[in-house]
Parts: C-alpha cells; sequence; structure tokens
C-alpha cells in the first residue's frame, strides 16, 4: 500500500510530506520532483523507478502524489488521489497551494485519519467533521463530549450519515446532470455519442430516511407489470451500465433494480449511468472548411439547435480550430462574439443563449503566412461547449422519490435536469 | 427550481507565513520560553513552525528533548504535532524517543477512545525497539477493545508491527487474534484484519492466508457494510480462496457481481479480479458467458472515471479480452481516442481498437486509424501508422485498403509516417507475397530520408527480396552500402542479405558489390553475427552456388498477429494481479518489486484445465527463426524481427525501469 504521501506545488516545493511506512525516506519527494515536475513530457501518471513507484494526479496549481514499494492496487491509490482532492474542497472550499500552505497542520491531521500504514481509511468528510475540524477548539469540544458517538460513527454500517442530524423543513433536491460525447465525422456520420449522466443529490432530511428511487429504466419498467404500457410507449430509457454512491444497496438493486439507500446528509453523487441507445444530439454542427492553395482557409459552420423551442441552451461555446500558421481572420456571424484567439489557434465563437430549433451560421475565411516547410494541417475537430437546460439527451425523467422516516414527516423534493457537453466533437 | 448554493469558507487560518526556514537555536529558544502562555497559543505556532520546515525537508531532529516535552500538553492540536514529529525523527534518536513512553502508556488507557486510538495508530509508527516492546501489552488490550474504532486502529497496527519485527508478531500470538478478529461485529474491524493480514500473507515465508468456503462467503456477505476501501481489502483479500467444490466458485461470484455497480473504480476492478479468478474454477459454460456479460458494462463505464483511472482500467481491460474475447466484443467505438485524450490513455486505447478489431467493425477502425495518423504526437502517429499495417495482417479482407491508406500516408512526407509506413509494409509484403509489388516504386522515391535503422533495415530487406524486379536495385544498394561500416548492426545484417540476395538474382548486377561486403562484414566489423553471417554466406557462394540459392530464397514462414498474443503463462500470472501496477505494466510483479510473492491457479478438484498456460504455448517468433536458421533459410528474418511490433505500447514505461 501507499508508503509516503506528498504535495507539490507547480514549482516542486514540497507543501505536505508524509512517510507511512519506513521502507521509504524523506528523499524521495526530490526524485519525483526531479523525474516528473522537472520533466516537460511526462507521459504516464504513474513513474517506476527501481521499486519505487509514484503516482500522481494534478489539481489546480498542485501535484498530489502518492509513493508506494508494492504492486500497489493503481486504481485504489488514484481513487484515494481523487478522494482526498474532494476531502480538500469540502473542507477549504477548494484545493490549491494557497489552501494547503494555510491549513496545512489540518492537513496532516486529516492524513492521519484517512490513511493508516497507507490504507485508506474512512473518508467521508460528514464523519471527518465530527472531530476535525479547523477550529482546533471545536475538535477538542467535540472530543471530549461525545468520542463514542463518533467513533461508532466512524466505523458504522452507515459511516456516511450522522444519526442525529434534525431539519425543520425536510427537503430533497435532486439534479440530473448529463455529459453528452459525440463523435461525429467529417462525413456527417455519428462515430460515436453517448450520454454519461451524473444524478447529484442534496438532502436535508431529518433522522435516518430510507429512500427509494426511481427512474424511467427501461429493464425495471418492463419488469413491473402495471407500468407496461410505458413502456412500450417507449419513453423508457435503456440505461448501459450504472454506478451508486457507497450509500445504495447494491444486493437490492442487483436483485430487483430498485434504488434503495440511507442518503448522507447534505450533497452527494447519488449515481452515475451510462446510455447509449437513442441519444438525442442538442446541437448540430456543418462545416465547411476549404483550404484554398496555400494562403487562404475558408470557414462555413452553422449550427442548429435540436431541442424544443421552449428551451434554451446557456453559454453556448464553439471552438473552430485555425491552422498554425494562420496570419488573420475575418469572421462575420449573426449572433453571437467570434473571435480569433492565437493562443489556442482557433476562432472562439460565443453565444450567450440560444434558443431550441434555432440556426446560426459563421462565415469567414483565415489568410495564412507563408511556411518554408509545407506540413499539412492536422486539422484538430471542432469541439463545442454548452448547457441546455430542463433537456436530457437521454430521455432520462426521475419518476420518484420516495422518503419513510420513522417519524412520518413529510418531505419535499425537487428536481432539475440539465444537458451540458462533454466531449463534444466534431471533425472536418 | 433548485438554486444551488456554493458555500464559500473564510480562510481563518493563514499558516502560509509559517513556511519559511526557521534557525534551531531560535526555534528552541521560543519553544522553551518561559513567558506566560496560558491557552498555549505560542507553543502551538513554535510546533507549527517546526512542523512547516519538516514539510520542506530541513533536519529538526536537533529539537528532539524540547519537542518532548511539549508531549504532556493537554491540547489535542499539539498532541498530534508532536506525534507527526515523533515519527518522522525518533529514529534518528531512538535513546530520547524511550522518554515519550510513560504518556504513551497513559494515552492507550485513556478512556476516549480516539486518544486510545491515537496512541496505539502513532505507536505502531515508530521503529525503536523499546517502543516495539512498549507496544505489545497495550496493543493486545486495544485489539479486545471495546470501542470499534479502537480496535480496527489495532488490526492496523499488528501489521505495522509486524514490519518492524515479525518474530514478536508470531510469538506473541497476534496473527491469531487478527484472524479471530475476522467474526468481529463490525465491519470496518473485519476489513482492517483483512487488510492486515493480506499484508501479513504477503510479507511472510511462513504465514499464507487460505480461506475456506464458509470464511469467504461470510466476508462477501460483510461486504454490503464496509466503507468502499473496506469492499477492496475483503475483495483483495477473497483472491485467496480456493473453490473446492462444483458450485463453489459460482455462489461467491454471485455475492460478489453487485460490487460491479460500485461508484469506486477500485471496488469495481478488484471485484472484476476476483470474477475473472473464480471463473477458473466454474464448469459450465454458461455461468461464465453470464458473468462476462455483467463485465462488460462497468468496464466502460470506469472510462467515465479521471483519465488516470481511466489508464489503470484501459491497461485492464486489455488482459481480460485476451482471456475471455467475449468481454467487450461489441464496445470498440468507447474506445476511440478522443482528441485530447492524455497520451497515455490514447496508447492504451490504440491497443484494444487494434485487439477488438474485427471482419465486421474494421471499416471504422480504418478510418479511425486514418485520423489518428495525421494528428501532432510523434509516438501516438507512428503506433497509429503501425496499426494500420498489423490490421492489413490481421484480417486479410482489408489488407487493400490498409496499403490504401499507408500510400496515401507516404504521400504526406512527413518523415516519421513514411519510414514507420515502410516497416510495416514489409510485413504486408511477407504475408502476402506476390500482391502489393506495384507500390515498391512508390516506396523508392523515398530512399533518401530514412534515417531509422529499423526503417533503412526494413527498405533494404525489401530491396533485397525483389532484386529481380526493381529495376536499378544495384544501384540503390550500392547507396546504401556507401556508409555500410557507419550503420548499426540491424542494418548492416539486412544489407549483407540484401546484397547475397541480388546477387543470386541478378549475378552481373551483384557482382561488385557482394565481394566488399562480404569482406567488410568478415574482416573489419566486430560484430560476431554479422561476421558468422557474413561467413556463412561466403562459404555458400564459394562452394555451392546452386544451394545458396535455396538457402537464401527459400519460402519464409507466414507470419500473422498471433505473434502480439501475450504469453498464457504471463496472462495467467497478470489476471491475478487485475487493478495492480503489474498489470499495467504487463510485466510480473517479481520483476519490479523484489521478494513479492508469486501468484498462480492452486489446483483444486475444480480447477477448469482448459487455460493453463504451459500447454497451449505459441511458438514465439524468437524460436521459429531459430529453426528457420537451422533449416538454412537465412533471410533478414534471422533478427527477431516482429519483436517491436509485440512491444508497442509498453516501452514508454518500460523505459523509466530503471534502478535507483
Amino acid at each position: 500500500m501507499i508508503s509516503a504521501f506528498f504535495i507539490y506545488n507547480q514549482k516542486g516545493e514540497v507543501l505536505i510530506s508524509r512517510l507511512y511506512r519506513q521502507d521509504l525516506k524523506r528523499s524521495v519527494a526530490d526524485i519525483f520532483r526531479i523525474q516528473v515536475i522537472s520533466n516537460t513530457d511526462i507521459r504516464s501518471p504513474i513513474v517506476t523507478l527501481g521499486s519505487t513507484s509514484f503516482f500522481h494526479v494534478r489539481h489546480e496549481n498542485l501535484f498530489i502524489v502518492a509513493v508506494t514499494k508494492c504492486n500497489a492496487n493503481a486504481a485504489l491509490v488514484f481513487e484515494f488521489c481523487y478522494r482526498l482532492v474532494n476531502i480538500g474542497k469540502a473542507y477549504f472550499g477548494k484545493l490549491d497551494e494557497e489552501a494547503v500552505k494555510n491549513n496545512f497542520v489540518l492537513v496532516y491531521e486529516l492524513l492521519d485519519e484517512v490513511l493508516d500504514f497507507g490504507y485508506p481509511q474512512n473518508s467521508e468528510t460528514d464523519t471527518l467533521k465530527l472531530y476535525i475540524t479547523t477550529e482546533g477548539v471545536k475538535s477538542e469540544r467535540a472530543l471530549k463530549e461525545d468520542s463514542s458517538k463518533i467513533t461508532i460513527q466512524a466505523t458504522g454500517a452507515t459511516s456516511w450519515r450522522r444519526p442525529d442530524i434534525k431539519y425543520r423543513k425536510n427537503e430533497a433536491f435532486i439534479d440530473v446532470i448529463e455529459s453528452i460525447n459525440l463523435l461525429m465525422s467529417a462525413k456527417g456520420n455519428t462515430l460515436r455519442a453517448d450520454v454519461s449522466g451524473q444524478i447529484m443529490m442534496r438532502a436535508y432530511l431529518s433522522g435516518t430516511p430510507e429512500c427509494k428511487f426511481g427512474l424511467n429504466d427501461k429493464l425495471l419498467l418492463e419488469k413491473d407489470t402495471s407500468h407496461k404500457g410505458m413502456a412500450r410507449k417507449s419513453t423508457a430509457v435503456e440505461i448501459d451500465d450504472c454506478q451508486f454512491h457507497q450509500c445504495v444497496k447494491l444486493g437490492k438493486f442487483d436483485s430487483d433494480r430498485t434504488i434503495s439507500f440511507v442518503p448522507p446528509d447534505g450533497e452527494f453523487e447519488l449515481m452515475r449511468y451510462r446510455t447509449t441507445e437513442n441519444v438525442i444530439l442538442p446541437f448540430r454542427v456543418h462545416p465547411v472548411v476549404n483550404e484554398i492553395g496555400k494562403s487562404r482557409v475558408e470557414y462555413r459552420v452553422t449550427v442548429k439547435a435540436n431541442f424544443s423551442p421552449k428551451l434554451y441552451a446557456n453559454n453556448v461555446l464553439i471552438k473552430i480550430p485555425t491552422p498554425l500558421n494562420t496570419a488573420n481572420i475575418n469572421v462575420r456571424v449573426a449572433s453571437g462574439k467570434a473571435k480569433y484567439v492565437p493562443a489556442e489557434n482557433a476562432i472562439l465563437w460565443k453565444i450567450p443563449r440560444f434558443q431550441g430549433q434555432y440556426e446560426v451560421m459563421l462565415s469567414g475565411d483565415a489568410e495564412l503566412s507563408a511556411m518554408t516547410v509545407k506540413k499539412a494541417w492536422s486539422r484538430p475537430p471542432i469541439s463545442m461547449d454548452f448547457q441546455v437546460l430542463m433537456f436530457t439527451s437521454s430521455g432520462l425523467l426521475v419518476r420518484f422519490l420516495k422518503v419513510f422516516e420513522k417519524s412520518n414527516y413529510t418531505s419535499v423534493k425537487w428536481v432539475r435536469y440539465m444537458t451540458k457537453a462533454g466531449s463534444y466533437q466534431i471533425r472536418f | 427550481m433548485v438554486i444551488a448554493v456554493q458555500s464559500s469558507v473564510n480562510f481563518k487560518m493563514s499558516d502560509a507565513k509559517y513556511f519559511q526556514r526557521g534557525k534551531i537555536h531560535e526555534l528552541r529558544t521560543e519553544l522553551n520560553s518561559e513567558k506566560k502562555d496560558k491557552q498555549h497559543t505560542k507553543k502551538k505556532t513554535v510546533l507549527k513552525k517546526i512542523v512547516a520546515n519538516m514539510t520542506m525537508g530541513n533536519d529538526m531532529s536537533a529539537l528532539f528533548p524540547d519537542v518532548i516535552n511539549c508531549m504532556q500538553i493537554p491540547v489535542l492540536e499539539i498532541k498530534k504535532m508532536v506525534y507527526l514529529y515523533f515519527i518522522n525523527y525518533s529514529r534518528t534518536k531512538p535513546d530520547i524517543a524511550v522518554m515519550a513512553i510513560p504518556t504513551f502508556m497513559k494515552d492507550a488507557d485513556d478512556h476516549n477512545p480516539l486518544i486510545r486510538a491515537l496512541a496505539i495508530r502513532t505507536m505502531g509508527y515508530i521503529n525503536v525497539d523499546k517502543i516495539i516492546d512498549a507496544l505489545v501489552d497495550p496493543l493486545r488490550r486495544c485489539l479486545r477493545d471495546k470501542d470499534p474504532y479502537v480496535r480496527k486502529t489495532s488490526a492496523m497496527a499488528v501489521a505495522k508491527l509486524y514490519m518492524h519485527d515479525h518474530e514478536l508478531v508470531e510469538c506473541e500470538g497476534f496473527v491469531d487474534l487478527l484472524r479471530d478478529m475476522l467474526a468481529d461485529p463490525n465491519p470496518t474491524v473485519v476489513a482492517n484484519a483483512v487488510a492486515a493480514l493480506t499484508e501479513i500473507s504477503e510479507r511472510s515465508n511462513t504465514i499464507t492466508l487460505k480461506l475456506n468456503t464458509t470464511v469467504a462467503n461470510k466476508l462477501a456477505a460483510a461486504l454490503n457494510e464496509c466503507t468502499e476501501w473496506g469492499q477492496t481489502y475483503i475483495l483483495e483479500a477473497l483472491m485467496s480462496y480456493i473453490p473446492q467444490d462444483m458450485g463453489d466458485a459460482e455462489v461467491l461470484a454471485e455475492r460478489i457481481a453487485p460490487r460491479l455497480q460500485h461508484a469506486n473504480s477500485s471496488v469495481v476492478l478488484t471485484a472484476a479480479k476476483v470474477i475473472m479468478y473464480l471463473m477458473n474454477y466454474m464448469t459450465k459454460e454458461e455461468d461464465i458467458t453470464n458473468l462476462c456479460r455483467k463485465l462488460s458494462p462497468p468496464l466502460v463505464t470506469l472510462l467515465s472515471n479521471g483519465h488516470e483511472v481511466q489508464y489503470v482500467a484501459l491497461r485492464n481491460i486489455l488482459l481480460i479480452i485476451q482471456r475471455r474475447p467475449e468481454v467487450l466484443r461489441n464496445d470498440i467505438k468507447v474506445f476511440f481516442c478522443k482528441y485530447n485524450d492524455p497520451i497515455y490513455v490514447k496508447l492504451a486505447k490504440l491497443e484494444i481498437m487494434f485487439r477488438l478489431a474485427s471482419v465486421s467493425n474494421v471499416d471504422q477502425v480504418l478510418s479511425e486509424l486514418k485520423e489518428y495518423a495525421t494528428e501532432v504526437d510523434v509516438d501516438f502517429v507512428r503506433k497509429s501508422v503501425r496499426s494500420i499495417g498489423r490490421l492489413a495482417v490481421k484480417i486479410e479482407s482489408t489488407a487493400d485498403r490498409c496499403i490504401a491508406a499507408l500510400l496515401e500516408l507516404i504521400q504526406t512526407k512527413v518523415n516519421y509516417v513514411v519510414q514507420e509506413a515502410i516497416v510495416v509494409i514489409k510485413d504486408i509484403f511477407r504475408k502476402y507475397p506476390n500482391q502489393y509489388e506495384s507500390i515498391i516504386g512508390t516506396l523508392c522515391e523515398n530512399l533518401d530520408n530514412l534515417d531509422e535503422p529499423e526503417a533503412k533495415a526494413a527498405m533494404i530487406w525489401i530491396i533485397g527480396q525483389y532484386a529481380d524486379r526493381i529495376e536499378n536495385s544495384d544501384v540503390l544498394l550500392d547507396d546504401f552500402l556507401f556508409t555500410f561500416l557507419e550503420e548499426p548492426v540491424e542494418v548492416q545484417l539486412s544489407l549483407l542479405t540484401a546484397t547475397v540476395k541480388l546477387f543470386i538474382k541478378r549475378p552481373t548486377a551483384g557482382q561488385e558489390l557482394i565481394p566488399k561486403v562480404l569482406k567488410w562484414a568478415t574482416e573489419d566489423v566486430d560484430n560476431p553475427d554479422l561476421r558468422d553471417r557474413g561467413y556463412i554466406y561466403w562459404r555458400l557462394l564459394s562452394t555451392d552456388p546452386a544451394t545458396a540459392k535455396t538457402v537464401v530464397l527459400s519460402d519464409k514462414p507466414r507470419i500473422s498477429t498471433e505473434s502480439d498474443n501475450m504469453e498464457p503463462a504471463l496472462l495467467d500470472e497478470l489476471l491475478l494481479h487485475i487493478s495492480s501496477l503489474s498489470s499495467i505494466y504487463h510485466k510480473s510483479p517479481q520483476t519490479f518489486i523484489p521478494n513479492s510473492k508469486i501468484r498462480h491457479l492452486t489446483h483444486s478438484p475444480v480447477l477448469n484445465r482448459r487455460y493453463p498456460g504451459q500447454q497451449q504455448q505459441q511458438p514465439n517468433l524468437l524460436d521459429s527463426d531459430i529453426e528457420n536458421l537451422a533449416s538454412g533459410s537465412l533471410g533478414i528474418e534471422a533478427n527477431p524481427y516482429n519483436l517491436d511490433v509485440v512491444n508497442i505500447g509498453e516501452n514508454y514505461v518500460g523505459d523509466l525501469l530503471l534502478d535507483l
């Protein structure tokens, strides 16, 4: 398992250094700096030198690094690094050099708690915050008052939830966030289109609520005879695969596809899912790009919104690559703003608000400077970024969220949908 | 509508200022200051400075006695800093470290479970004989503590102790205590005990973790209650279970399968490892097929994780589909590279794409590869070009289109693309003799730019092989021969053979070249292979030219992409290490971690013997080349010529495997 854990800033200065095993010395920190941080051409997130392996993840301006001397479980090491970043965010709002330096004693405290002998332990922020806090005094008090409650919580079967949560108004918010990935060939064929969805939940519920959650999942609806009609109407969605937060009872899902759980308090990712069937593309892009001789490239790019006119997309950004030797660009757009950004070798076309069924066009040309060596332009794909509210590319819908608690309170539930661009690329 | 509320956090502390070099004597004075410090805030500040300096790598060990004095201060934050200091420096000052024992003892007996656990946890980190000895009694007590948090911490402390002094752990019966903890009512305690036992078993020559069916099923049942990490430890431990009766493996796999839906990728991959392992002990093909069907979607989902986890997943998928080709057979699209994937993800995807390529999807694969061949990263482009060639060798019906694609790429005149294309075209010529020779003309246009040995050797091979069809083959060879003595051996060998072929096919054209090449090879070069080969040719040609002809121009063995398959024994071993480093490097752990235990499929009455590694060993190319040599056919084949193709993708990690 993990023998040492380091956090570096961009310059390679060590901000946190914690050794968990005697098989390494502090000096390995220098080896990582020399071999990875100072190396401009690092081609793997794992570097093994002799029998020492360095795993690194970059976050903000930091290198999060775990070092092992054994044949460690690589997925576990990286998941731990990601988790540490999330814990940092939960504690400090943002995990960057400033936050780490300003709270280094707390970071050490957390590291002592979440890793024991290099084995990740309970890393649920909700529990950690019970006894490790930004104010030393508060932790001190928590410890004296009721430490056995903390220990039960930290080792219990629902380690993600405190037992004594109370809200005057019981509410739960569900956000269905879909990232749509598209790869379109130059000929206009869809090479791949898939949706990876995330269901985020913010639960402000008292006590120990048992929740049941239902989607228009085809497999589930087909099982349930009373909804047969609905499934036939093809409003049901075929989910390729899904993964759940650890609070969800996986055995139950495996046997009858019901999603039941005791939620953590506050915000968490309830599930992730993937669909590839019947994906609705929110935008269609038709690029016509011609290289005219050696000195000019002509662009005509049309983009059409493929969703209901009642809806609209926000922050639409279309990035149209230009050749490396572009000297000057002239573009005309009917809506939004387009400008050439030399640093990115692209025309960035921004449309703040884009109504459904609407179509926009960009036309223009790039003047190229002469080059001594004629090298073919690699034509990176056009990429898009956007957010469409109250729209899911997969057609997924939340059917119900039921909350059962022994005090039998009523709770209010809210659902919101959003589709955003994952990697939305169109070759030309 | 929900309105997102981003909680903003104010930084109450700004401890960044402590990150500056402190002088030992100043820190000491501050620490020992007699000034009033009721809240111990001054002590806290000095300790923070010391910890910051420690972090920066400045040696603070001289302050040991002064820091130890702070141990008594009843402020938790201070205690934690002192303990941290201790873990770092106690080994350098064992005699002073002993002074801390009484405080540790007191803490290990504290009424507060968190303090008890903290003491046990910290003592476990300290490798000082006397402290280790002192730990034994409280540890034994804490292993049976009424508080689960203390028990789970103690379980881990046994593993720590084992690393310091394994005899002590064995003598004191701690391993038995750990084993008893597998029946603990608390899931976290069970998980840590399992992790500790697995660790000990990995390091010990005498202790090996073995689970019987009852324990294995109990552990699998405990999975539901564990934290995600605990689930990983338990799943890992299940690799020490050997099914003995019909149905054992099936039942356990059934219990584990729901884990594939977990959000944590280490749970998913470790579950996949156990399931792949258990399949070896299953009898019904139907059960295996069902499980394979369950494996595919979660493996694809792993690709929506961070890039690092994607990389781990991809390298493992490559192993899994070699053993169970039905997994992911229809999912090739998800492995298409995104333009902004990091290079390590792209290279890993490329290999999987090649492997999943079949008659039904080859068009898509080829058009993807053509796209990649125009990208920017040199390594990626080269491997894409090479994959196009391999595709032609793998799937006959696509060879025409692959050749066309390669020719198109050669037209781009991008140097490394051309060279890579020539290398693979040589393979295609070998696989499909007498079909594509018409393109030789195009190849010959690019001779001047070849500067890589492999490409040169390939081009020379082509010239030699088709010496009678290329009009000016003698002139071309002569051009290459100009620098014979400066060339690397690879090129020299192929020049030698090509010249001999030329001489045999067109004696008049070759007669001027052959004597000087043979003379160089036998007299002016130090390499024994080259010299030997030179002599053999010389003698063959001088004693019996007719035999020389049959030997040199004999039929070559067919090539296929079968040679890309991993050796079954190694694949078997790597599958037992799914998700680990070795599964990423595709190297047995012994090759980079000394003293690591070898894993193998243990025999049992239900072990399925269809896939054992040793039985269906593929003749690898090196062997066949040696046979080839023995039978007298001396072409360029005497080079282990396909080795590089076999290695695609793994050399960039391999390069980094140097010793410290």
